[in-house]
């Protein structure tokens, strides 16, 4: 921590001396799963920590405590000058929709939902892709040919992971069985550790030996349960390999650090643009996670044909259905 | 068939021993005339000070004697508020619950710096599960092998302890004196005070142990079930041990009734979710959710009838002068 701070004083020093870099206020606001989620909101976390230790500009940050607080806080930031304002999360898109629509000059951009203005810029993120790879994982280190999903709230965007979950599993196991639960249908579903964890023993105990967790806070609980009960465990959004080492099997990483720092740098040098930017496999976008943590678990044969289906999925010749597209998980 | 639900009613045990513990807690408090809306937060306030004394000592038993200490200076905080100065008990309770679920989060961050979380548990840092002897012999035996191995072993200690709680409880409010002037303390208080006994001492001490119970459960919330404190861990179990102890009309065995029914409940849902029921068709996840209030608020209007409480709970009690 000291380390870092001490890093970023240096670099606010050398940013002071160049001028330029002191024309752009960013702000981040964070959805309610609070920046230290160790998960997606972590994801924006890391990279504007990143931007602000290579450029020396702070960014402003918020956490709303509640939904009522989001709108607020977009606004407040909004008229105290900053720009481009980074929005964390789906949770935010009407906010924001309303919020842009009263500041026609401010920047915006919206995490993983799409919000049409002139003066917004959305990103979202191919997750069906990531999932499939994970999906593909999980069915080549399932002994029981029984895998499970455990999402967060039931929206179509956790579906979406879901979806393209299952898809990966049967493709490289046609018969395999995937338990698919949802872990509430309020916010709160992000952040309830214990469920979580009774979700991922249930699941266990009916015969699941890898559990993806596409939910936030609550996944924490579910690795917990996997370390405990021997099984494995898959993370998303960052790189959660080191949050249980030896028992996460992999993670199904989203970049959003990347596409946070790449808004600020494009803000930066004044070529930020609204409009609709997805990320796919093909661009980075999403990937599956190995590191020194996992690395253990995953046998060259099957680093041989992750690679294989990843190529594929990026040729196109694997077409992974995207459940956003019609609300249904048929493929 | 059997095997799931011995497996439904494991998760039921676990789930329910948060919400038995606090409901006792609860009982102690309300029996001598405390309303207390304040578990919620000594249940939060527990739970973060066993994970954050765990981490650091690396035990869990260090981590619930500072549950306990945590929880019973809330619970002093009240009793100072409700019985030294009278004020309004729910002011008081709905006060500690907000300062709690702020703290916790402040301390965290400045402590651990990870956003309010304690660093993950392991080892010595948690109660583990106990194995009862000869559970793994007897797992063949059917039926009843298969009940004492996976139902009654396995759990850890805490579990046991809020078990056992409940004829403690009982014989503590029901076969005790202290417990008799326990529970006229909450329906007369002036009678209590004729006889010569302090009223605000009797008092003092349910609310303590009330404080004791809170912190037990906040240290299984933490330390026991989860490995670790995340922000609004307790996620209501307060309220709900609130609504059990109304429930079970203020009594040890139908509030742990009460408890292991909304733990069942909870137990279901998880394993219902996607599930396929002949007829219905798959349940949608919303419909389970709600499943346990819904059977609340019919249990209450249709089946348990009327809920009346110690006669002179919310009351501070104030001597007469002459």
């Amino acid at each position: 921590m000291k380390g870092a701070l001490l890093a970023s004083a240096t670099a606010l020093t050398v940013a002071m001396s160049s001028a330029y870099a002191a024309d752009i206020k960013p702000a981040v606001v964070y959805d309610q799963a609070g920046k230290f989620d160790k998960s997606f909101n972590e994801g924006v976390y890391n990279g504007i920590t990143q931007y602000t230790e290579d450029t020396g500009i702070k960014i402003r940050e918020s956490e709303p405590k509640n939904e009522a607080q989001v709108e607020q806080n977009l606004r407040r930031l909004a008229k105290r000058g900053y720009s481009p304002i980074v929005a964390v999360g789906f949770t935010m898109t009407s906010a924001v929709q309303k919020v842009a629509q009263d500041f026609p000059d401010v920047h915006f951009t919206i995490i993983d939902s799409v919000v049409e203005l002139d003066n917004v810029q959305s990103i979202v993120f191919k997750e069906h892709q990531g999932s499939f790879l994970v999906g593909a994982l999980a069915a080549m280190a399932s002994e029981t040919d029984t895998v499970g999903f455990i999402g967060g709230m039931d929206i179509p965007l956790i579906r979406k992971f879901g979806c393209g979950y299952e898809q990966g599993v049967k493709y490289v196991t046609p018969n395999a069985t995937v338990i698919q639960n949802m872990t509430g249908s309020t916010g709160a579903a992000f952040n309830d550790p214990t469920k979580g964890s009774e979700l991922a023993k249930s699941q266990f105990s009916q015969g699941a030996d890898v559990v993806f967790a596409a939910a936030g806070g609550t996944g924490i609980g579910v690795y917990q349960a996997a370390k405990d009960e021997g099984k494995l465990a898959i993370g998303v959004d960052s790189n959660q390999n080191h949050v249980q080492p030896g028992t996460m099997l992999t993670s199904m990483v989203k970049r959003v650090d990347a596409a946070a720092y790449k808004v600020f740098e494009e803000a930066q040098n004044d070529t930020w643009q609204p409009g609709i930017e997805v990320l796919g496999l093909a661009d980075g976008g999403v990937d599956w996670a190995l590191d020194e943590h996992n690395q253990a678990l995953i046998s060259d044969e099957m680093k041989a044909s992750m690679a294989d289906i990843k190529a594929k999925i990026i040729s196109g010749e694997i077409s992974v259905h995207d459940y956003m597209s019609d609300s249904s998980c048929q493929y | 068939m059997f095997e799931t639900l011995i497996l439904i009613l494991d998760a039921t045990l676990r789930v329910s021993t948060p919400l038995i513990l606090a409901a006792l807690a609860g009982l102690f408090s309300e029996r001598s005339g405390i309303v207390d809306i304040g578990l919620e937060g000594k249940l939060l306030g527990g739970a973060f000070a066993a994970a954050a004394a765990a981490a650091v000592f690396g035990s869990a038993w260090i981590g619930l004697l500072f549950a306990i200490a945590a929880s019973v200076s809330l619970a002093l905080i009240h009793g100072f508020a409700c019985i030294t100065h009278r004020g309004d008990h729910i002011v008081s309770g709905v006060a500690i619950n907000t300062i709690v679920a702020g703290l916790t989060v402040t301390l965290g961050l400045d402590w651990f710096s990870q956003g309010g979380q304690t660093p993950a548990l392991t080892g010595a840092a948690r109660f583990t599960p106990i194995t009862l002897p000869f559970a793994d012999q007897v797992a063949e035996v059917p039926v009843l092998g298969l009940i004492y191995s996976e139902l009654l072993s396995g759990h850890n200690i805490l579990v046991y302890v809020a078990f056992l709680m409940v004829p403690l409880t009982y014989w503590v409010v029901f076969k005790t004196r202290f417990g008799l002037r326990l529970r006229a303390v909450g329906e007369n208080p002036h009678a209590v005070d004729t006889a010569g006994i302090s009223v605000a001492w009797v008092r003092y001490r349910a609310v303590i142990l009330c404080g004791v119970l809170c912190g037990i459960a906040g240290a299984y919330l933490s330390t026991a079930h989860n490995a670790g404190f995340l922000k609004d861990m307790s996620a209501g179990k307060g309220y709900m041990a609130l609504a059990a102890l109304i429930f079970g009309k203020w009594r040890p065995v139908p509030v742990l009734l009460a408890c292991l029914l909304f733990g069942f409940l909870d137990a279901v849902a998880v394993r219902l979710q996607g599930v396929s029921l002949p007829v219905i068709g798959e349940v949608p996840v919303q419909a389970i959710e709600v499943l346990p209030y819904v059977l609340t608020v019919l249990l209450l209007a249709g089946f348990i009838g009327k809920a009346v409480g110690p006669k002179a709970i919310g009351k501070p009690y104030v001597k007469e002068r002459a």
